[in-house]
C-alpha cells in the first residue's frame, strides 16, 4: 500500500484530516533544511510537500520566491536537495513526501531520469507547478515507471473536462487550489470551497487537500468541514523561516509550534 | 480537448503554465480563431493599422551604405511606424481581442520599453487600463520610455524580483494574471510564452513579410534573395519571415545578440548557445545552467536581452528554413553609426544587429544580391545609451 493510502487510512480511524507543511529544500542552507524537516515532523506533520528551489517560479507568491533566492544563493542544486530527501527518508520509513518544483528542472537530466532519481531518493509523489493535464503525459508515463504519484491540480476555475480528467488520472492526492492567484498569504483561500469538493468526489477524484492563502488553524478547520482531506500551508510556513534566519534555534521552536497549532485544527 | 490551432511547432512550443491559467488561454485562441474570420473585426485592425499607426510602411532603397556594387540592399522601415517599432502592429490586433473577450484591463511586460508603449498608446486609443510590468534596472535605463507610457495613462510597476530585466517581468507579468485572468488579458510582447501567443503574435506581424514582397516585386521584380531581421523573442522577424516560409528561395536570417562575445557568459544567443527547456510556457532554446536554472543573457540591446526565443524560430533553425547567426554589441554599435552617416536614419540597437550581418553578408557577396533588412525600430530611445557608450569608448581609446 502506497504511503499516501496509508496516511488516509490512519487519519480516517483516528478522525483527522491531514496537515501538510511545504518548505523550498536548501532554505537557508542545506544543513539548516534538514533540521526545518525535523521540525516539522516533530510538530505533528501529517506529510511533507518539498519544494525544489528554481530560478523564475511563475506559480508562487514574494514568500517562497525570496525561500528560492536564498537557497540558489547558496548554491542549493537539485541533487542536493534529492540528497536532503534521501536522509530524510531513512529517518522516517512513512511519512509521504510530496515534491513540488517546476518543469525545467525536471528537464534538465531528462524526465525519466529525474523520476528515477526522485524515487530513489525516497519520494512518494510529484507535482509540477507548470504542467497543466494537456502536457501531463510524458511526465505521468514516469511517474508510474517509477512508482511515483504524479499530483494533478485542481484549480477554482476548471471545467468539467478537466474535473473529469481529474476523476481519471489522478493518485495520490488532489491539489485543490483555494484561490485563483499565486501562493501567499496576502489573499487568503475562498471557504467554504464545498462545491469543487462535491464535484471532484463524484468523478472519483484523489482526495483533495486544500492550499493556496492557507496560514491559520481556523482555516485548516474550515477546509476539513468543507470536506477537504487536509490543507497545505506553504507561505506561511516559510515565512517562519525567513522571520528567523539569525536565530536557529528559535525558528525551529517556532516551526514545531506552529505544525502543532495547525495539525490541533485538523480533528473532525 | 481538441485543440483547433496546432500548439507546437515541431517539438517546441506547447502551454507549460499553471493549470489556472488554461482557460484564460483557451479563451484567447477562441476569440483569436473567430477575429480572423469575422470581416468586420478585420476590417477594423486594417483601419486603425492603415489610418492610426501608418501602414503600409516604406521599403527604402540604401543609397550609400553599400560598397559592392553587386548588392542591392533595402530597409523595410518598421521604425517610421507609429510608436517607434513594429510593436504596435500586434499590439493593436491583441488590444481589439481584449475588447473582444469583454475584457477591459492589459497586463504587459516590457524591457527596452517599445512593448510597454505600444501597449499604453494603443490602451489610451481604445479605451483600456494598463499596467505594465518593467525591471527595475530598466526603469532606470529606460527613463524616456517609462515617461512615455505613464503619459499616455499606464501604469509603470517597476519589478525588483531576479535580475531586474525582462525575464523576471515576464513572470510578473504571468503571476498578475493568474489572479485576475476574468477581466485582465495579458498582452504578451513577443513571439513567445504559452500557445496560443507566438501563433497570434505571428498572424499579427505577417503584413510585415505581405508588404515586403508586394514592395519588392514592384520595385525589383523579383523576390529578394534573402530577409534578414534581429531575433530576441522573434516577434519582428516572424513577421518579416511568415509570407516567406513557403518561398525556399528567399533566405531567411535571424540575427542573435552575441553581446560581448559568444565565448563569454554575456550574450543572449539562444538558438546559437542556448539548450533545450521550458521557459514561460513554452519548450524552446534557453540559456540554463546544466541544473535546469536560468542563465542571465546580456545585449547592449535591451529589446534583445531574454534567455529564450520563440518556438517556431527554435523550429525553423532546427528544419533549416531559417538560418540565425550573431552579432556583437560592438558590431551593432558600427553599423548604427554609419546608417544614420551614410543614410540619414537612426536605427534602434535591436535593428543595428541584423543590419550589421546584412553589411557582413553584402562584404563578402560575388555574386548578384538582392537584400532586405527588417529595420524594426527607430533609434530615439538609444540616443542617450549609445552616446555614453562612445563617450566611454572614447575615454578608453
Amino acid at each position: 500500500m502506497d504511503r499516501y493510502t496509508q496516511m488516509f487510512q490512519r487519519l480516517e480511524s483516528e478522525k483527522q484530516g491531514a496537515f501538510v507543511p511545504f518548505v523550498t529544500l536548501g532554505d537557508p542552507d542545506v544543513e539548516t533544511s534538514l533540521a526545518v524537516v525535523e521540525a516539522l515532523v516533530a510538530g505533528g506533520a501529517d506529510a511533507l510537500e518539498l519544494g525544489i528551489p528554481f530560478s523564475d517560479p511563475i506559480a508562487d507568491g514574494p514568500t517562497i520566491q525570496k525561500s528560492a533566492i536564498r537557497a540558489l544563493g547558496k548554491g542549493v542544486t537539485p541533487r542536493d536537495c534529492l540528497a536532503i530527501i534521501h536522509r530524510i527518508r531513512e529517518r522516517h520509513k512513512d511519512i509521504p513526501i510530496g515534491l513540488l518544483l517546476y518543469s525545467n528542472l525536471v528537464l534538465a537530466p531528462g524526465i525519466d531520469e529525474f523520476y528515477r532519481l526522485a524515487a530513489e531518493a525516497g519520494v512518494d509523489s510529484i507535482l509540477i507547478a507548470d504542467v497543466p493535464l494537456r502536457e501531463a503525459e510524458p511526465f505521468m508515463a514516469a511517474a508510474k515507471a517509477h512508482g511515483i504519484e504524479q499530483i494533478l491540480i485542481a484549480p477554482p476555475n476548471a471545467s468539467q473536462a478537466t474535473l473529469q480528467q481529474i476523476g481519471e488520472l489522478s493518485s495520490g492526492y488532489t491539489y485543490l487550489l483555494g484561490r485563483a492567484g499565486v501562493t501567499g498569504t496576502e489573499t487568503a483561500a475562498d471557504m467554504p470551497a464545498t462545491d469543487l469538493i462535491n464535484k471532484l468526489h463524484e468523478v472519483g477524484a484523489a482526495k483533495p487537500i486544500l492550499g493556496f492563502g492557507i496560514s491559520k488553524p481556523e482555516q485548516v478547520k474550515a477546509a476539513i468541514q468543507a470536506g477537504a482531506a487536509g490543507a497545505i500551508a506553504g507561505s506561511a510556513t516559510v515565512k517562519i523561516i525567513e522571520q528567523h534566519l539569525d536565530n536557529k534555534d528559535m525558528m525551529l521552536t517556532r516551526l514545531t509550534e506552529f505544525v502543532a497549532g495547525m495539525k490541533a485544527a485538523t480533528n473532525k | 480537448m481538441s485543440k483547433q490551432l496546432p500548439t507546437k511547432f515541431g517539438e517546441y512550443g506547447g502551454m507549460y503554465v499553471p493549470e489556472l491559467l488554461i482557460p484564460a488561454l483557451d479563451q484567447l485562441e477562441q476569440a483569436f480563431i473567430d477575429a480572423q474570420q469575422d470581416p468586420d473585426f478585420q476590417q477594423e485592425f486594417k483601419s486603425l493599422l492603415n489610418d492610426y499607426a501608418g501602414r503600409p510602411t516604406p521599403l527604402t532603397k540604401t543609397r550609400n551604405l553599400v560598397s559592392n556594387p553587386k548588392v542591392t540592399l533595402y530597409l523595410k522601415r518598421e521604425d517610421l511606424l507609429h510608436g517607434g517599432a513594429h510593436k504596435t502592429n500586434q499590439v493593436l490586433g491583441q488590444a481589439l481581442l481584449t475588447k473582444r473577450m469583454g475584457k477591459t484591463q492589459v497586463i504587459a511586460e516590457t524591457g527596452a520599453g517599445q512593448h510597454g508603449v505600444a501597449t499604453a498608446l494603443a490602451c489610451a486609443l481604445l479605451g483600456l487600463k494598463a499596467r505594465i510590468y518593467m525591471g527595475a534596472k530598466d526603469v532606470e535605463r529606460q527613463a524616456p520610455n517609462v515617461f512615455r507610457m505613464r503619459l499616455m495613462g499606464a501604469e509603470v510597476i517597476p519589478v525588483n524580483a531576479g535580475s531586474g530585466t525582462l525575464k523576471d517581468a515576464v513572470n510578473e507579468a504571468l503571476r498578475d494574471w493568474s489572479a485576475s485572468y476574468q477581466d485582465a488579458h495579458y498582452l504578451l510582447g513577443t513571439a513567445a510564452g504559452p500557445h496560443p501567443f507566438p501563433t497570434i503574435v505571428r498572424e499579427f506581424h505577417k503584413m510585415i513579410s505581405e508588404e515586403i514582397r508586394a514592395q519588392i516585386l514592384e520595385k525589383e521584380g523579383r523576390l529578394p534573395d534573402a530577409v534578414v531581421a534581429c531575433v530576441g523573442g522573434g516577434s519582428n522577424a516572424i513577421g518579416a519571415f511568415a509570407d516567406f516560409i513557403d518561398t525556399p528561395e528567399v533566405k531567411l536570417i535571424g540575427v542573435e545578440p552575441a553581446g560581448k562575445g559568444l565565448h563569454t557568459h554575456e550574450h543572449g544567443a539562444a538558438i546559437a548557445k542556448g539548450t533545450k527547456g521550458i521557459l514561460h510556457g513554452a519548450y524552446c532554446y534557453i540559456m540554463q545552467t546544466p541544473q535546469g536554472q536560468i542563465e542571465e543573457s546580456y545585449s547592449i540591446s535591451a529589446g534583445l536581452d531574454y534567455p529564450a526565443v520563440g518556438p517556431q524560430h527554435a523550429h525553423l533553425h532546427d528544419i533549416g528554413r531559417a538560418t540565425y547567426e550573431s552579432v556583437t554589441d560592438e558590431e551593432a554599435l558600427n553599423a548604427f553609426q554609419l546608417l544614420a552617416r551614410k543614410e540619414g536614419i537612426i536605427p534602434a540597437l535591436e535593428s543595428s544587429h541584423a543590419l550589421a550581418h546584412a553589411l557582413n553578408m553584402a562584404d563578402a557577396a560575388e555574386e548578384e544580391t538582392l537584400i532586405v533588412v527588417n529595420l524594426s525600430g527607430r533609434g530615439d530611445k538609444d540616443l542617450a545609451h549609445v552616446q555614453q557608450f562612445l563617450k566611454g569608448d572614447a575615454h578608453n581609446g
